[in-house]
């Protein structure tokens, strides 16, 4: 690296190549518009992702609120149905698997050292379609909301059942923001594969990364089954297939494979690249190098590939030979040794460190404490014997909000936490931040671990009602008053993030003194991210870099600089 | 903190854990574990997923203390220890990936070894339903031996938003809602649907099956004692999938068989009721 990347001087006015005909960029709403720069693409994924999630959360208040009690009047059955499909599909299809993709569209490059994605403008198509999706998805609010679970599982969903265009608004949406991540997949892999900086040689490239390149395969594999059975549905409803239709010589299980041969993949693809966030913060925070990098990146790999050979672990109370249950318990436990080699390498990161609570720290930590819950009820859940009971359950619900929230949205609010400096160009208020993180947690455990045993006390999952005799009565009543209290938690962190959009202090390039390269560049980053590109020497460019400035001014100790904002 | 206040804590911290490991599924009981007592193969369900838990307690504790313990001891402290650099210990790391499929093994061999119990009908008791009372059952026959180890086939299937069950026999017998077995009688299912998919589960007489249109799904209980066991619809089938409940109520064998007569009874009798209303529709078509 030249001397001058790093004292922070000027270099010299660069050449500039005047093209003709091509006028000023537009301002305002409209550069947000046309813009191609992944920065703002990855900004206006978390803004719309972020503002679907508190769509998907009152849904999910709302339910709560009918279930306080038995004989809760708030919703009718058909609206109950419609608010457990909408939370479903909304939390997964427009929240979790796309706020990763903002967070990977922000970050990748400037972690990898790029200027930009490699194809700008199918990023911003990408962004573009998953947006339609939800709108039009959510169009069908209006009309006849879908009813048949974000499942949706055939002939329930079939016309002669649901005759009403909300099923067909969520193919749609399953066909647009299907498209959406594809695109963005594909995006992720030739930035990653192709743009890397000079040195960052594949066991060089940040943990985050390895997540994000794994989650765009997973999501090119696992897509096209779901693509096809949402299209096969489409013509079972309107143009008299009988694909998923018993009576016509279809099947109904047919439907439920190919779902979950994308359906479980899909559970990867929304928690590894949270697992990539806090794999990132942790080590920031413990002022420790990761613990066996190596081992974590191919942990990522394995159960990558494993979440491909089980999804029939959806489907043990179906008729289905003993063999192939058997099967599928099998390589479902076998995901729980990568996963539990990732918790306890993010514990022993911990280990001996120096470790600084900041907020982002504190969802980090709460990730695996939390995960470990989910998996251990996993294992439980992997037993098909065991699972005989359990499947359908409210104890299947608490598992998986274990998993997806207790996983990964905590993660998610970690790397918001982390990277929000970065984005803005200001610290989030660490107060709030941690009121926030204490009520989520308390809030979330109150709401979810209770519902175990609900599940086990015989109450199954998607339920208007239950009877007083089943004995849930103080377990839904705890569970609602959490769900309000996980609600504050998420509101505080809201008004964090728009009070210190105006007011947080200036954070600096690298408030955080982290390991890669996104804290080289100023905050927000400049247009094109870099004028010179550090060569990377190591898993932790940042840290060489600023060893390298203080050796460089010794009594000055001056954080890097880059060479020129560019706008 | 003192050496010894800090030994003290500790060792009081950990007494406190095995206190809770031990207590806590005594006093919690039913809230951490499936409902069983019912039928034998819901007993060994909860048996297998106990097994699991008490195994999964203790990796629990493990991985929560350590996390714990990380991050109280080695918070942030002015004038602390630099913190220690170390990237990896291949020894430590392969150890807990072998520690870990280790534990999986175990429990594959223990799911195994409960596996047949859970899966596999057992005969009827001696005290269970006479032999061929399911198949031939008829006021007019003489009584044959009692219990001879033959299981009553009942056929279910589920409706928006209703169950049926179909007995054996050459005359109808069937009910909705509320089905009648014997006891000490092993009962096997049938399961299907005619409609939706539904799911068949009585948490106390064990696990559930999906009843799927052009499937037929298998599941049995052996009831011991008489009593009534209640269950839902377990997988969302329309509007009044949380009303679609079911009953099963275990009677003495021969409570169960005058009941089976008095349906079939009802049944002819209503069957007959509504041709005789056809018979009488059509003639009165006829003089129109």
């Amino acid at each position: 690296m030249e001397a001058s990347a790093l004292t922070g001087e000027r270099a010299a006015p660069r050449p500039e190549v005047v093209v003709p005909g091509l006028g000023d960029r537009p301002r305002g709403w409209l550069e947000w518009l046309t813009t191609t720069d992944h920065k703002k693409i990855g900004i206006m994924y978390l803004f719309a992702t972020f503002l679907f999630f508190i769509i998907g959360g009152v849904e999910a208040l709302i339910m709560r609120l009918q279930l306080a009690q038995p004989n809760g009047t708030l919703v009718d059955p058909p609206t109950y149905n419609g608010l457990v499909t909408m939370h479903g599909t909304t939390m997964v299809f427009l929240f979790v698997v796309p706020v990763l993709a903002g967070f990977g569209n922000y970050v990748v490059p400037l972690m990898i050292g790029a200027r930009d994605m490699a194809f700008p403008r199918i990023n911003a198509l990408s962004f573009w379609l998953l947006l339609s999706g939800g709108i039009v998805f959510y169009i069908a609010v209006f009309f006849e909301p879908p009813q048949a679970g974000w499942t949706m599982y055939t002939p329930l969903s079939d016309d002669a059942y649901l005759p009403s265009g909300g099923v067909d608004a969520w193919i749609l949406l399953i066909h647009l923001t299907g498209l959406s991540s594809l695109l963005g997949a594909i995006n992720f892999v030739a930035t990653i594969h192709n743009m890397r900086a000079k040195g960052m040689s594949w066991g060089r490239m940040p943990l985050f990364v390895w997540a994000i390149l794994i989650y765009s395969y997973l999501l090119i594999t696992a897509l096209p089954s779901v693509a096809a059975a949402v299209t096969m549905l489409l013509t079972d409803r309107h143009f008299g297939t009988d694909f998923f239709d018993a009576t016509g010589g279809g099947d109904p299980l047919l439907w439920q494979h190919l779902f979950w041969f994308f359906g479980h993949p899909e559970v990867y693809i929304m928690v590894l690249p949270a697992f990539g966030i806090i794999s990132e913060v942790i080590p920031v925070f413990s002022r420790k190098p990761i613990f066996g990098y190596k081992a974590i990146a191919a942990a990522t790999v394995a159960i990558a590939f494993l979440g491909l050979l089980v999804w029939a672990h959806h489907m043990f109370a179906t008729p289905t030979a003993t063999v192939v249950l058997a099967f599928f318990m099998l390589s479902s436990f076998t995901i729980a040794v990568p996963t539990g080699v990732k918790i306890f390498n993010w514990i022993a990161t911990m280990w001996r460190g120096q470790i600084v609570f900041k907020t982002a720290m504190m969802f980090a930590t709460a990730l695996p404490a939390l995960f470990v819950i989910g998996g251990i009820s996993g294992v439980l859940l992997a037993i098909f014997p065991v699972d005989w009971q359990l499947h359908d359950t409210y104890f299947v619900v608490a598992h998986l909000h274990y998993v997806l929230f207790g996983g990964s949205v905590f993660g998610i609010f970690a790397g918001l936490y982390y990277w929000f400096p970065k984005m803005s160009g200001r610290l989030m208020s660490e107060g709030l931040g941690k009121l926030s993180f204490w009520t989520m947690f308390v809030g979330f455990n109150m709401t979810f671990l209770v519902q175990h045993s609900a599940g086990l006390s015989g109450m199954p999952r998607r339920i208007y009602d239950y009877p007083e005799a089943l004995h849930v009565t103080g377990y839904n009543l705890v569970s609602t008053i959490g769900s309000f209290i996980l609600g504050v938690g998420v509101l505080v962190s809201v008004i964090n993030v728009l009070v210190s959009l105006r007011s947080g202090r200036r954070a600096g390039n690298d408030p955080w003194r982290g390991n890669t390269l996104e804290w080289f560049v100023s905050s927000p980053p400049p247009e094109n991210n870099f004028d010179v590109v550090p060569r990377v020497r190591s898993v932790e460019p940042m840290k060489d870099i600023r060893r390298e400035v203080e050796r460089a001014n010794r009594p000055a100790g001056s954080v890097a600089q880059p060479v020129a904002s560019g706008t | 903190m003192p050496v010894g206040r800090k030994r003290l804590v500790l060792s009081a911290l950990a007494g406190a854990l095995l206190l809770l490991l031990v207590a806590a599924p005594a006093a919690l009981g039913d809230a951490i574990t499936p409902e069983s007592g019912g039928s034998q193969n819901a007993n060994d369900i909860d048996t297998l997923y106990k097994v699991t838990l008490y195994i999964a307690i203790v990796i629990f504790l493990i991985v929560e203390g350590t996390l714990i313990w990380s991050i109280v001891r080695f918070r942030a402290r002015r004038g602390g220890p630099e913190p220690a650099q170390i990237r990896g210990n291949t020894p430590l790391e392969l150890g807990w990936t072998v520690g870990a499929a280790l534990i999986l093994v175990v429990l594959t061999v223990v799911t195994f070894l409960y596996l047949n119990g859970i899966k596999n009908p057992p005969a009827s008791g001696a005290n269970g339903l006479r032999a061929d009372a399911a198949q031939f059952a008829s006021i007019d026959q003489p009584n044959p031996p009692k219990g001879a180890g033959k299981p009553l086939n009942i056929h279910v299937n589920g409706q928006q938003y209703v169950w049926r069950y179909d007995y054996p026999g050459q005359q109808p017998l069937f009910s909705y809602y509320e089905m009648v077995v014997p006891t000490d009688t092993t009962v096997t299912l049938d399961v299907n649907a005619s409609d939706v998919i539904h799911s068949w589960w009585i948490p106390k007489l064990g696990g559930k099956v999906d009843g799927v249109p052009g499937h037929t799904n298998q599941t049995w209980f052996k009831i011991e004692k008489p009593g009534v066991y209640r269950g839902q619809c377990a997988e969302l089938c329309g509007e009044g999938h949380a009303d679609m409940r079911a009953i099963v109520k275990a009677v003495p064998p021969d409570e169960y068989e005058a009941w089976a007569n008095r349906q079939r009874a009802d049944i002819l009798a209503a069957q007959k009721a509504l041709s005789q209303q056809r018979v009488q529709r059509e003639k009165g078509g006829a003089v129109r």
